[in-house]
């Protein structure tokens, strides 16, 4: 149980963050360059963006998520489960956004699982 | 031309440092939780004294400062580049975090966990390389299909 909610932590929180961030950099547009001052200003015009602050939140909510697992498991088996993103925004963008998921798109996710179930079974 | 090449190097160059500084960020924290001792949560007190042990480690710290590396690159190119774009060449990662924990925390790896980690790659590769947009009838040319400058056109 506890393994469960710990990885749906994970898995649910890091992908809606990163949507939401994702969708909160293309509000703040192009960095031009490299230049520290330019980076301290991308990144200034980011925190006045809403979707940035909420997926931030959901961000740090899947990080302490991630801490917690790492206490009990190897950082070699918790990160290759939290692939499983791959397979909750596909079936979520589906339920949620009737999003059209391509065939190539369900294979790709079907060997995530695939991936993921051999890890599981290389457990021990 | 000399734009478009810029911008294909500062691209490649961003996921190099995601693809290092991500697995890192998550190997040191590994090793930050693994000398922390138990994870008690529950009551308030212990939650407080597990706080303490957890952010008193320097890797924890190193951890974080990986990870915002991490999460400044990302955010960088994802500026100008495509999730989908961003999305398969950084499947890498996978690889990288169970080479990372391997050579560092001297983590046992086994063959079956390190097949699971190539599947989950080349899982990860497909659905980041499928068209993000299907509802959408694809453009014919082929300038404005390179997913890497999607900012550019």
């Amino acid at each position: 149980m506890r393994d469960i909610i710990l990885f749906t932590l994970i898995v649910a929180a890091g992908t809606g963050g990163e949507l939401c961030v994702s969708r909160a950099m293309k509000v703040v547009g192009e960095a031009t360059s490299f230049h520290p001052v330019e980076i301290a200003k991308v990144i200034l015009r980011a925190l006045r963006v809403p979707w940035m602050w909420m997926g931030v939140g959901m961000m740090a909510i899947a990080f302490f998520a991630l801490l917690g697992a790492l206490s009990f498991y190897n950082v070699s088996f918790v990160v290759p489960v939290t692939a499983l993103s791959y397979v909750a925004g596909a079936f979520g963008g589906v339920a949620f956004l009737r999003e059209n998921v391509s065939p190539q798109r369900w294979l790709g996710v079907l060997l995530v699982a695939i991936g993921v179930t051999l890890v599981f079974l290389g457990k021990s | 031309m000399t734009s478009r090449k810029t911008l294909h190097l500062k691209t490649y160059l961003m996921i190099a440092v995601m693809i290092v500084a991500g697995p890192l960020g998550n190997v040191l924290l590994a090793q930050g939780m693994k000398h922390s001792g138990a994870l008690a949560i529950w009551p308030p007190a212990a939650l407080l004294h597990t706080a303490t042990n957890v952010f008193a480690s320097g890797s924890i710290w190193l951890g974080v400062a990986s990870l915002i590396t991490f999460f400044v690159a990302y955010m960088l190119v994802l500026s100008w580049a495509d999730y989908s774009f961003v999305q398969p060449a950084s499947s890498l990662a996978y690889g990288v975090v169970a080479l990372l924990g391997y050579l560092m925390l001297g983590e046992h790896v086994s063959p079956l966990r390190w097949a699971g980690i190539a599947v989950i790659c080349v899982g990860v590769f497909v659905v980041g390389r499928t068209d993000p947009k299907t509802t959408e009838k694809k453009r014919g040319n082929a300038e404005t299909a390179d997913p890497a400058l999607v900012g550019q056109v």
